[in-house]
């Protein structure tokens, strides 16, 4: 590294499970060692560091880039670190940041905690800044959905924003460069969707579109084509997506198909209706023997 | 091609030949050689011909602002209106397509050859439970209450043995479809 000094990463939690600390902390080794070495994360609650979030609030120091895990709320009845509402915490935080980036679903539009019934007031992290917090931003707010998101995600992003100042991003903030693709792309089952062969959970064979669910045709994510722990993701392994990259995240029975008269009520992104029962009625007319069979016996 | 199909449904589909079709379509036997290199072949063209005929008509009525109920109405009409007015396109479904299964097996299977039309009465059968007017129920057991009745029907048509004119028992065939898909509280 030719940097002398290395940006500085805050991450920030807020109103979480924890799952985003956890997902980083499962990244490929290599990967997570190159972060540390050309970042210097100098806070983050779950692990040994140096600063306090206090000392952190009262330095002058700027802050590069400011990660934020969990749902922010202005209600003091349900949540406060150190007698302050998360809100506060974060718009003071922002204003010292140069780049913000929402860590996970929840931090980006509420996520899970948004469904809390007694509490309306838990929201994601553009609906809870002041725009006077926002003035030293340097870049839009970058939401990284995903619950928990993919670690190498937020390394990719923060090894961009360094590099090049700026991320192309989509109508959610969300960096097109992982977001572009669906969940679909890359996945192993593609030839069973193609010839609508459904399969079972936990199974090799067959797609979890029809009967489980699978949410791979209309999510944005490229979780087929970086995989997880390098090796996996959940449709390779069996797990109907859920979808949790999508603001409509997490939807009512999440492991299902929802059907009427046993025709999908919603149909993969950008194919009308109409167009995609007849492919898949003409589909249905074929048994291929090869994927009809198991792959091992 | 409605000459075809009325041959084919009036004379059976192993009693028609190939020289029958091409007189009543005033073509030359080679000519029709060019076209179809089979009976088979003509066969299978003449089922994708008149169920896209039902299947467009069916389309217009899916694209109307109305009820799921009123579509059922009109969906009768329509289908009635046809074995009316066009026999042969009905006659053809009936008699010919599900009578001789052999030789629609190879480049008709399944859907294959009336995929059209399956996909418009799967569009009606989904609004209609999306809006509640439908209760939710498997695809082919609702598909056939309606293809079931209307294809019946248009067989006792055919056949001569009705009191009335096919159209007078229109609304009466909705409303039992209509009845039997509808969504109960
Ligand atoms: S399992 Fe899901 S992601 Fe995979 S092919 Fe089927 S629908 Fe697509
Ligand atoms: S596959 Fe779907 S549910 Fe799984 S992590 Fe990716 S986006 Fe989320």
């Amino acid at each position: 590294m030719t940097n002398n000094k290395k940006p500085t990463v805050v991450w920030f939690q807020a109103i979480t499970c924890n799952g985003n600390t956890h997902s980083l902390l499962s990244a490929n080794s290599s990967r997570l060692e190159l972060f540390l070495n050309s970042f210097d994360l100098i806070y983050h609650p779950s692990l040994t560091i140096d600063k306090s979030l206090n000392e952190i609030l009262e330095s002058k120091d700027e802050i590069d880039f400011l990660l934020v895990e969990g749902a922010i709320s202005k209600n003091s009845d349900f949540f406060t670190i150190s007698d302050e509402t998360t809100n506060v915490l974060l718009n003071k935080l922002t204003s010292k940041a140069k780049y913000l980036v929402a860590v996970g679903s929840c931090a980006s539009y509420g996520g899970v905690h948004a469904k809390f019934e007694q509490n309306d007031n838990v929201v994601g992290l553009e609906e809870s800044l002041d725009k006077k917090s926002t003035k030293n931003l340097k870049h839009e707010i970058i939401n990284l959905t995903g619950c928990p998101v993919h670690p190498e995600w937020i390394i990719q992003t923060l090894f961009t924003l360094n590099n090049f100042g700026k991320m192309a991003i989509d109508e959610e903030g969300r960096p097109k460069e992982l977001y572009s693709t669906l969940a679909h792309h890359g996945c192993t089952r593609n030839e069973y969707f193609e010839w609508k062969i459904e399969g079972a959970w936990g199974e090799k064979e067959g797609c979890l579109f029809y009967d489980q669910g699978c949410r791979g045709p209309m999510t944005h994510s490229s979780c087929n084509k970086i995989l997880w722990n390098d090796v996996n993701s959940k449709t390779r392994a069996g797990m109907p997506c859920i979808g949790c990259t999508e603001t409509d995240f997490p939807r009512d029975n999440m492991l299902e198909t929802k059907k009427n008269i046993g025709i999908p009520f919603e149909v993969p992104t950008g194919i009308s209706k109409r167009a995609y029962l007849s492919i898949t009625g003409v589909a249905k007319t074929f048994t291929i023997d090869r994927l009809n069979k198991k792959l091992m016996d | 091609m409605e000459n075809s199909l009325k041959l084919f449904s009036q004379k059976g589909f192993y009693n028609t030949t190939i020289p029958d079709i091409a007189k009543s379509m005033k073509m030359s036997v080679g000519n029709m050689y060019n076209y179809f290199s089979s009976k088979e072949e003509l066969a299978k063209y003449a089922i994708k011909y008149s169920t896209n005929i039902l299947a467009s008509q069916l389309r217009e009525i899916n694209h109307m602002e109305i009820s799921s109920k009123e579509k059922i109405f009109l969906f009768a009409k329509m289908y009635f209106e046809n074995v009316k007015n066009s026999p042969e396109v009905i006659e053809y479904f009936l008699r010919v397509y599900l009578s001789n299964r052999e030789v629609f097996k190879q480049g008709c299977e399944g859907f294959l050859c009336v995929g059209e039309f399956v996909t418009e009465v799967m569009l009606l059968l989904d609004e209609g439970a999306q809006n509640k007017e439908f209760r939710d129920q498997e695809f082919f057991p609702a598909f056939s209450m309606i293809m079931g009745s209307l294809g019946g029907f248009a067989f006792l048509s055919g056949e001569a043995v009705l009191d009335k004119d096919i159209m007078e028992y229109s609304d009466a065939i909705a409303d039992n479809i209509y009845r039997a898909l509808k969504y109960d509280e």
